[in-house]
């Protein structure tokens, strides 16, 4: 029996969709074999584009150029590592630790203006992609990035600021409706203290740490952070609330209760062990049921990166693709808070099908592109510095696709109706097939076929 | 042409789709149902505009104690009564002031103020508590709320490439047309064509694929009725050559021209002055003043500024105190501005914000950003406020 859709759907789910070479290899593998290749496609290598960390005294101490300067060096930085990631994913043999990385990106949701500290949360949700959520969380709380972000390095002993310890709960670990506010108020002075140095090494400062007793969910005692999210993992809930999560993420945006069950048992006996619960997705049954199949919008992100994937390109002004993650919504590193992006039908809108629709036959056809998007509201600083923007007209994309590598990988008589089936993750409808049947030749049938809505699921 | 040979040289451009024509639903109503159909236009200010440089408390002398090297000269401010004024680049609004038709509300801001950008532009636009997080835009929400005068694809229209979160709803969403010519060009090129063609009734179910065939099947339609409405009417009125100056001119053309719009949004952003703000906020001030005024003037001319409400915010006002490089950094409370031509409170609304009483060097808020957006959806909207924003604001007088 052929299990060709099976495993294609587990590539455009657990990676970034099929490409033909992969197709070669799995033509005549069975699931099992598939997911077996996917845990063995080696692990990512960490991104180290930003070299290091910058000197924040300038804005205090430094006079109006080395501010400026400073913003532009920012900017440059931000850049530099927006794209590092992007090329990671289009080339990536680890496409599961980069999809769970980036899974993971929107979970722990966080913004830095510093890109050493935004680089080393990234690296790990990498480094932590497949491994122990348990590590994972705890490594991400001593993150400066999280702790700045979430206002930390201001709570103190008798000043507490409840942002970190309430987001930990609401949005990390057991998710709104399993705590109370007294909760909240006890774990945030738990957390007291915990911050970083100027080096941007995590520290627990002592003498603004309160070490007295604390309740937390009905026990008493000297807590301290860790005390608190070891207590979290402890409930079975927080198993199901990521579960619950990684369900919409990978198989479907309705949640089916019995099967999130099931993963929870999983994922919580294993203590928190995230690898096997990736195994027991895969390799159940009714992850590749028909309603769970053709039928999640892809992100900005998995969109663009597919096509780089599947058509090699390559970008003489890689700057585009940050401009296309800004009119199609999702800019990676910049989140719109601290719950991440909704995703979903939030992805769609009249002017971002649009763009999404011509976007491929832009970058297959060196197209010209004549928006901007609007700029993020932390790009305003620098926006201001800058006079006389002139806005981007008609700029040529400078994409090159890898046709030559793309058509090889094309088997020998492939009817258009069967690489319509492979292009595309929902079943195309007659209409469809009739009109890329017309199309001159492949290229042309390719074209037209990620050129539609159907290519925006997988 | 064919779809293939559109493909060959495709021009990526902001716009949308197609569909066939009996699919087509919406068509425009005649110009006789449009009398008294009004109008909401948003301004948004991005980055922080400082308010406290807009409307200037002249009158106030721990202004000038706190902002040596930035205050405005008392003899360069436009006086509207002896404690607020408006900044000089701001001259083309005191005609409209004059007249009755600007409202300045001080002090608007919300309970535990956030100091960034995207978090506080988040709450503004989602209308969310300072500690919730809502994945809709408030406008969203009112599309949802099925009203009904907000049916249509095309009740909320952004006149940018991009929409913002403020317009999303869960159901609903504004559409974002920053040309209309180009926005029907694009959705009548050759290859959308084939492709709304090519789709079959099971396309249009409940699932993300029917939601995305129907989002292109309504852009394609709202582009016809968009493009063939505004192309009715000429502006004749004149606006500076500015982005935003053209920006105002293009939702003249639409409400002029009888556009079943309830809401428009634009934005104009380069307000982060933390370093050399006098310049800076001068430039843009201008910008904003002078487009305003134009079109203030324009609809007054064509007789529309009773049936138009105008309102202009920014996610944040600016600390209290100058900092070290004659700028100023992130703060709390600001002011809101609102124009019309049937205002019931023309003038300053409130009293100027207390700078005695500062908290961590910040306004305190007076006047929820809510109750300012009650006050439009209630007397304006035609629709309760609880629906939108999820409890019942007491709103303002203002309208």
């Amino acid at each position: 029996m052929n299990n060709i859709r099976q495993v294609k759907h587990l590539w455009s789910r657990a990676g970034f969709g099929m490409r033909f070479e992969d197709l070669k290899e799995l033509e005549h593998a069975s699931v099992k074999h598939a997911v077996k290749k996917l845990f063995g496609t080696g692990s990512a290598q960490p991104i180290e584009v930003v070299k290091v960390m910058t000197d924040y005294a300038v804005l205090t101490k430094g006079d109006a150029t080395a501010k400026k300067m400073f913003l532009q060096q920012q900017r440059q930085e931000e850049k530099d590592l927006n794209i590092a990631w992007f090329n990671q994913m289009s080339t990536t043999d680890a496409i599961l630790q980069e999809k769970m990385t980036l899974f993971w990106h929107n979970h722990f949701a966080c913004r830095s203006n510093n890109s050493f500290f935004a680089q080393q949360l990234n690296n790990i949700h990498r480094e932590n992609a497949l491994g122990n959520f348990k590590t994972l969380l705890f490594k991400v709380a001593e993150s400066p990035a999280m702790l700045q972000f979430l206002n930390n390095q201001q709570n103190q002993k008798n000043h507490p600021n409840e942002n970190f310890a309430r987001e930990v709960m609401e949005l990390f670990t057991i998710g709104r409706g399993n705590y109370t506010e007294d909760d909240i108020k006890q774990s945030a002075r738990a957390f007291t203290g915990y911050g970083f140095n100027k080096d941007g090494e995590f520290v627990t400062r002592k003498f603004v740490h309160d070490d007295g007793e604390k309740t937390f969910m009905g026990k008493t005692g000297n807590f301290n952070g860790e005390d608190i999210m070891s207590m979290l993992l402890e409930k079975r809930e927080t198993a199901w609330f990521i579960c619950n999560k990684l369900y919409k993420y990978l198989v479907n945006e309705v949640s089916d209760p019995a099967h999130v069950n099931t993963m929870a048992d999983v994922f919580y006996h294993s203590g928190y062990e995230i690898r096997p619960l990736l195994e027991y997705i895969f390799t159940s049954a009714w992850f590749y049921d028909e309603k769970n199949m053709g039928n999640l919008v892809k992100s900005p992100v998995e969109f663009l990166v597919g096509l780089n994937r599947q058509f090699y390109l390559t970008y003489q002004k890689p700057e585009v693709l940050l401009q296309f993650q800004r009119v199609l919504g999702q800019v990676l590193f910049y989140p719109p808070n601290v719950a991440g992006w909704p995703g979903g039908k939030n992805w769609i809108d009249s002017s971002s099908l649009m763009y999404r629709l011509k976007i491929p036959s832009t970058l297959l056809n060196s197209g010209l592109i004549d928006f901007t998007g609007k700029a993020d509201p932390e790009d305003e600083a620098y926006i201001a510095t800058v006079r006389n923007m002139q806005p981007i007209v008609n700029t040529r994309v400078q994409a090159q696709p890898d046709w030559d590598k793309f058509l090889q990988g094309v088997p020998k008589n492939m009817t258009k109706a069967a690489l319509a089936e492979f292009l595309l993750e929902p079943k195309p409808n007659n209409g469809l097939l009739n009109s890329v049947d017309l199309s001159a030749n492949t290229k042309a049938a390719v074209i037209e076929l990620v050129s539609t809505p159907e290519y925006q699921l997988c | 042409m064919r779809r293939r040979d559109f493909l060959k040289n495709t021009a990526l451009a902001s716009g949308a789709l197609l569909v066939p024509a009996f699919l087509k639903p919406l068509e425009a109503l005649a110009k006789s149902e449009l009398t008294d159909y009004k109008n909401l236009v948003i301004i948004q200010l991005s980055g922080g505009n400082d308010g406290l440089n807009t409307i200037i408390p002249f009158g106030n002398d721990i202004y000038y104690q706190k902002r040596k090297t930035i205050a405005v000269n008392q003899s360069d401010i436009i006086k509207l009564n002896d404690m607020q004024g408006l900044n000089p680049n701001l001259s083309a609004l005191k005609d409209i002031y004059d007249q009755g038709y600007m409202s300045i509300i001080n002090s608007v801001g919300y309970p535990n103020p956030d100091r960034s950008h995207f978090r506080s532009m988040d709450i503004w636009q989602t209308a969310s508590d300072s500690n919730q997080f809502l994945t809709t835009g408030w406008i969203g929400r009112y599309l949802d709320s099925n009203c009904q005068t907000c049916k249509n694809p095309y009740t909320a229209i952004e006149v940018d490439d991009t929409l913002s979160l403020a317009m999303k709803g869960a159901k609903m969403k504004g559409i974002a047309v920053q040309d209309p010519n180009k926005l029907y060009q694009t959705t009548r090129e050759p290859f959308f064509k084939g492709l709304v063609h090519d789709h079959t009734a099971a396309n249009l179910n409940e699932d993300n694929l029917g939601y995305l065939y129907k989002t292109m099947i309504e852009t394609y339609s709202s582009a016809d009725y968009i493009q063939k409405t505004a192309k009715t009417y000429n502006v004749t009125a004149e606006y500076p050559a500015t982005g935003l100056g053209n920006q105002l001119k293009t939702i003249s053309k639409f409400i002029n021209s009888g556009l079943q719009t309830r809401i428009y949004y634009v934005s104009l952003s380069g307000f982060d002055t933390h370093v050399g703000q006098q310049n800076q906020q001068g430039r843009q001030l201008k910008i904003y003043g002078d487009a305003v005024a134009a079109f203030i003037k324009d609809l007054k001319q064509t007789g529309k500024l009773a049936d138009t409400l105008v309102m202009t915010f920014s996610e944040f006002g600016r600390r209290v105190e100058q900092n070290a490089s004659n700028g100023t950094d992130h703060g709390t409370a600001n002011n809101i501005l609102i124009y019309g031509g049937k205002l019931k409170k023309a003038g300053i609304y409130n009293d100027a914000p207390d700078l005695t009483q500062l908290e961590n060097g910040d306004l305190k808020y007076q006047v929820d950003f809510r109750d300012v957006y009650a006050t439009l959806l209630d007397k304006w909207l035609d629709v309760n406020n609880s629906q939108v924003l999820n409890k019942n604001f007491a709103g303002l007088g203002f309208v």
